[in-house]
């Protein structure tokens, strides 16, 4: 079994609730068919403007919402069985948006051993992992201070380490950085990649930034509830104008790149990095134009 | 404006009062708050405030901060004295006017009574002194389990407790943010009536509350994602040990309850 999470045709309608009389409640469709399986170990990056349904599908991936359609399987175990649950929830940990918002307790450590103690672990087992996940996130030498003191990005790698306190066998990161200021983005994903590269950590990132997702093995794109593009980096970037179609950008190299191809500079396709990109003009710029 | 607020006035330390179980040290601050009250004679009162005094000694904390905690109730203390003064009319009358007199047994009586107030809220301050508050809930929490035969959920109490002190400097900051906000605005905060001050916070607490059930929407969401289903089943990474320490400070106060008593029999009431 090489996939950790399998989605297999999930439409999720999203009811309005009892709205008043008069008011038009149309459910709406948020997930319209969506069918994608996330594998052991990559690194996928969940790509999509507001509202195109990639958040409500990772909410899919840990039983946190339910397929009004379809189904999905977290390691064989059907989201649906109310009985799996919690082991669901266990294998498919979830870091959210706004850091100050998922932590708990009074102090670092005791919050990143909240999960643990809810699965009824032994307590020198908890102590263990605790020590083990905040010296991943690099946030051991804050165990005892106070969550309102330390700055987002820190927040949030505690908020990781809460979830890999767990021992989940995959990460679903909900736009973990959109919070954040630029150095505390960096943390972020530098501890992320890092977990996926050196611990094998199957991540899955959900974002709007072009640059995070540059840095996934595999990006998929949704529009409108529905999976409309799929690939490497490299091959996704590189269709810039079908990406621009559906209100995405994409990375700033990529785009320099693109407006000079299109002026007739000949600068190869799929830069993504800014230095690729120095590299390619650099290139161009030895080579005698008139030869 | 809002930095000011101390939540639980925990005052880090490293010691036998910060290091004692909290569980120990609680029931030990009931305890002495009764046994300030135990004491009829002058004796007796001096040995409880002696072993207040001790205790401060003990916890190594500045005795500015200790004296710091009973300045709120000094008005209380005041108008209790007061009352002692004017109604007890036993003992001998150094002042009479009308119907107020003034005698030797309420003055002592007023003392005596106002010593024990300041000796309870200063003994009490002790505990909030020396343990964190997410420990003083956790002592509760694990000292209330036996109440859950009264169908009384002490865990949800203790995580409501728990959650309440994470938040609070949380939304004290989003109210200091709320507040500049409006003030950019024009908002008016410093001047009129009582009336218009009270109508100037509207602007700021529906805001405010407005995104506290955001946060509490979220808070539950990121919860149940970390298997969070009550306090069944649920194990806990601190565990709590009492040890030899803990049995010495258990002897000293016993020894300190039945001395009080003791006294009582051998030393002359002074009320």
């Amino acid at each position: 079994m090489d996939d950790i999470i399998t989605a297999r045709d999930v439409r999720f309608v999203y009811d309005n609730g009892e709205q008043e009389p008069g008011t038009a409640a149309e459910p709406v469709l948020v997930l319209d068919g969506v069918s994608l399986a996330v594998r052991q170990g990559e690194f996928l990056a969940l790509l999509g403007h507001n509202g195109s349904g990639k958040s409500t599908l990772a909410k899919h991936f840990n039983a946190m919402l339910l397929p009004t359609g379809g189904q999905v399987l977290v390691r064989d175990m059907d989201t649906a069985d109310e009985e799996k649950k919690y082991e669901i929830r266990r294998t498919v940990g979830m870091v959210f948006q706004n850091p100050d918002n998922q932590l708990v307790s009074t102090i670092v450590e005791e919050d990143v051993a909240f999960g643990p103690e809810n699965l009824g672990i032994e307590p020198a087992e908890i102590r263990r992992r605790v020590d083990d996940a905040l010296k991943t996130v690099g946030m051991y030498e804050y165990r005892t201070h106070a969550p309102h003191k330390l700055s987002g990005g820190q927040k949030q790698r505690v908020a990781i380490a809460g979830i890999l306190a767990m021992q989940p066998d995959c990460l679903v990161l909900d736009e973990p950085t959109a919070m954040l200021d630029p150095r505390g983005r960096r943390e972020v994903l530098d501890t992320v990649s890092w977990l996926n590269r050196e611990r094998g950590m199957t991540v899955v990132l959900i974002t709007h930034y072009m640059e995070e997702a540059a840095r996934a093995g595999r990006v998929v794109v949704m529009d409108d509830g529905k999976i409309r593009m799929e690939g490497t980096p490299r091959e996704v970037f590189s269709q810039v104008e079908a990406l621009r179609a559906i209100e995405l950008d994409v990375p700033q190299p990529t785009e320099l790149c693109f407006a000079l191809r299109r002026r007739g500079v000949p600068l190869p396709e799929g830069i993504l990095t800014p230095e690729e990109c120095a590299e390619a003009i650099a290139l161009l710029m030895e080579e005698p134009p008139c030869r | 404006m809002l930095n000011g607020i101390t939540i639980g006035q925990y005052f880090p330390g490293d010691s036998l009062l910060h290091r004692m179980d909290p569980r120990v040290k609680l029931v030990l601050t009931f305890v002495y708050i009764f046994a300030v009250f135990i004491p009829q004679n002058w004796l007796g009162l001096a040995l409880a405030v002696g072993f207040l005094v001790f205790s401060v000694a003990v916890s190594r904390l500045p005795v500015k901060l200790v004296l710091k905690s009973v300045k709120p109730i000094i008005p209380l203390i005041i108008l209790t004295s007061a009352l002692n003064i004017f109604y007890v009319s036993e003992g001998v009358h150094l002042f009479d006017w009308g119907f107020i007199h003034i005698t030797t047994q309420g003055l002592v009586t007023a003392a005596f009574i106002a010593i024990r107030i300041l000796s309870l809220i200063a003994g009490s301050s002790l505990l909030t002194y020396t343990t964190s508050p997410t420990t003083l809930t956790d002592a509760l929490e694990r000292l209330m389990k036996p109440l859950k035969v009264f169908h009384l959920n002490v865990h949800e109490l203790a995580m409501m407790m728990t959650i309440a002190l994470r938040f609070i400097p949380t939304l004290v900051e989003e109210t200091d943010k709320i507040m500049s906000a409006q003030k950019a605005r024009g908002a008016d905060m410093e001047s009129g009536g009582l009336m218009q001050r009270v109508r100037a916070l509207i602007p700021i607490l529906i805001p405010l509350f407005v995104s506290s059930f955001r946060r509490a929407y979220e808070l539950a969401t990121a919860m149940e994602c970390r298997c969070y289903r009550g306090g069944e089943g649920r194990t806990r990474m601190k565990q709590l040990h009492m040890n030899a320490r803990d049995g010495a400070c258990i002897a000293v106060m016993a020894a300190l309850t039945a001395g009080l008593f003791a006294l009582n029999f051998i030393v002359p009431a002074a009320l």
